[in-house]
């Protein structure tokens, strides 16, 4: 479903802040593989996250969606395979219009947009009965600017948002980072549900490591820009924090090896 | 002074139709758009020009349209393609409208007395049905019959006209294409992430915002009887004070009670000048002073009043707190 192969990415090049945002990324997602991405601060996670939803393109390598070559799509047009709920609550809404008109532009992501009314009756009934699976009540504040709903709500909404037009592909940017714990619980158990109910395809990068565990079948870690572990559907089963940590310290405590053996 | 405000709200009903293309850019874009002053001129200079030519008043009209659909759609492409800051965008294409300008009408002032316009048509269709008659025999039994204008025609087709467009624009903007560019002004990030280009949305409401304005400065071109390179002069900041007078008094909670109150904003800003106007020491050179003026007190005022009931709030609050924790300290105060 998601194919990205030798993707390479340099910011700055050329000047004294030359950074290897990527370097010679594979990864391979099929149907209803759901992917959890951990790694420390500028490990790259965000900037393959950005490589796949086309806000950057990569300098080399090649990205594929359903068997579709994307790596110079534009952004706005990959979108049409493409669900995405930001990290920031703000970003995946607009705040000042209606949750039922909101819903309606997430509507339209699959679609050519046309001079036909957004909400029309018809489409207010299926766009209610979507908003419904979130449990939270909003189907009763179909006119209520979203600008008005908190931050847990309004995330619950981008992932209703993103994802009730069965995207090829669902991204999820540390999407419960911003929350109280609480919250993130609930958006945590939404995407779940969500998920395993449209067999979603899925690329989540979190930073919580209990997270990554909870959720999904396979778990990527990044440092540096590169992969530099891999878990499948098995091993991940058998995977815990500690472990995880362990895994961690042997690769990192290697490299550094080899990094000083190279000065030295 | 009937008559004065009479034509005040003649005129603001002709000059809401401007100052709903700048409530579309201003306010559903977040775009500062200062092509406005240019393409109201353009209107009215594509108007007028067709009609002396001897085109039929309407066609003129709809070519003038035509022409502020250009106009803003080369600013938005100045913006969104070229990259250019959407204020310098603005103010380039203005610029260039003003020689443009120039050129459609051959000469700086373009008379249309005598010629036959929109205007004079709808008086004489008017006419022809008799229904000054009725208004006039209506207003005599109330005895008003000499203090108001002969004819109702101009009035009552604009109110019709500029009402049509209020409601196309409502429905326009409850469209797929209206909400991704209503979402665009909102939050572009999320207009990307759902698959909507939000630089085409730009070109098309700037285009469509234009040419409201455009219509609106070919109307009134026809009004006044003649097209003038200098008429569009701070139109832009008319345009806001419509808008921001409108929303200040009428409310903007939903798309059609702001569109609505735009109008409004724009009659009672046509209103006020009318009324400055009759004050003795002021000046036709002195209205924009007056028009700026104006805007800068609509902005200012509500942050103020804001201010002022915030600080009352809390002085209720503190004489509250203190009547409870002990009568002397309040007694005091």
């Amino acid at each position: 479903m998601l194919q990205i192969n030798k993707v390479n990415k340099i910011f700055n090049e050329g000047t004294p802040d030359e950074k290897m945002a990527l370097s010679n990324i594979q990864l391979q997602l099929k149907k209803g593989d759901f992917v959890t991405i951990i790694g420390s601060n500028g490990a790259g996670k965000s900037t393959l996250m950005n490589i796949v939803s086309g806000k950057i393109f990569p300098d080399t390598g090649n990205v594929q969606i359903a068997g579709i070559d994307t790596t110079t799509m534009p952004e706005h047009k990959r979108a049409h395979y493409i669900g995405r709920v930001f990290q920031d609550p703000m970003a995946g809404t607009a705040p000042n219009m209606t949750i039922e008109e909101n819903l309606a532009i997430a509507y339209n992501r699959t679609k050519t947009r046309t001079l036909r009314l957004g909400t029309s009756k018809k489409r207010r009934d299926f766009l209610c009965d979507q908003l419904a699976t979130l449990h939270l009540g909003l189907e009763n504040r179909l006119q209520a600017k979203v600008g008005l709903l908190s931050g847990g709500e309004r995330q619950a909404l981008s992932l209703l948002m993103a994802t009730f037009t069965e995207p090829k592909i669902l991204l999820l940017d540390e999407h419960t980072a911003a929350l109280d714990p609480s919250r993130a619980e609930l958006v945590t158990q939404l995407t779940k549900e969500i998920v395993e109910m449209h067999n979603l395809t899925t690329l989540m990068v979190t930073h919580n490591m209990q997270q990554a565990l909870n959720l999904g079948n396979r778990l990527i870690m990044m440092d540096k820009g590169q992969i530099i572990f891999e878990s499948d559907e098995t091993e991940k089963q058998n995977l815990t924090v500690e472990k995880l940590m362990t895994e961690f310290q042997r690769i990192r405590g290697t490299q550094f090896m080899s990094d000083r053996a190279l000065l030295a | 002074m009937p008559e004065a405000i009479f034509g005040a709200i003649e005129a603001g009903m002709i000059y809401a139709i401007m100052a709903l293309g700048v409530y579309l850019s201003f306010r559903i874009l977040d775009f500062p758009d200062l092509t406005v002053d240019g393409s109201f001129v353009t209107g009215a200079a594509t108007a007028a020009i067709l009609i002396v030519n001897g085109y039929h008043p309407l066609i003129a009209t709809l070519a003038a349209v035509a022409a502020g659909f250009i106009a803003g759609a080369i600013t938005g492409l100045l913006h969104t393609k070229g990259g250019i800051n959407p204020l310098l965008a603005g103010i380039l294409m203005m610029i260039a409208l003003y020689s443009i300008n120039l050129r459609i009408m051959g000469k700086p002032n373009l008379p249309l007395l005598r010629e036959e316009t929109v205007i004079t048509g709808i008086n004489n269709i008017w006419e022809s049905i008799g229904l000054n008659g009725l208004f006039g025999s209506i207003l005599n039994a109330i005895g008003l019959g000499d203090v108001l204008p002969s004819t109702w025609g101009v009035l009552i087709v604009m109110l019709i006209v500029t009402l049509c467009i209020k409601f196309l624009l409502d429905i326009f903007l409850r469209t797929e294409i209206g909400l991704a560019l209503r979402a665009t002004g909102d939050n572009e990030g999320m207009v990307h992430s759902f698959a909507a280009n939000t630089k085409n949305m730009k070109v098309l409401g700037l285009a469509i915002s234009n040419a409201l304005v455009a219509l609106s400065g070919a109307l009134i071109a026809q009004y006044n009887g003649f097209s003038d390179a200098g008429m569009g002069i701070g139109m832009i900041v008319i345009g806001l004070a419509s808008v921001i007078i409108g929303e200040a008094i009428f409310g903007h909670k939903t798309i059609v009670r702001a569109t609505l109150a735009v109008i409004g904003g724009a009659i009672i800003y046509r209103i006020i000048i009318a009324l400055a106007m009759r004050v003795p020491f002021l000046e036709t050179g002195d209205m924009k002073l007056i028009t700026a003026l104006i805007v800068i007190i609509a902005l200012i005022l509500p942050r103020f009043i804001n201010k002022l009931q915030e600080k009352q709030r809390k002085r209720k609050r503190l004489a509250e707190l203190q009547a409870g924790n002990g009568g002397e300290n309040f007694a005091s105060n």
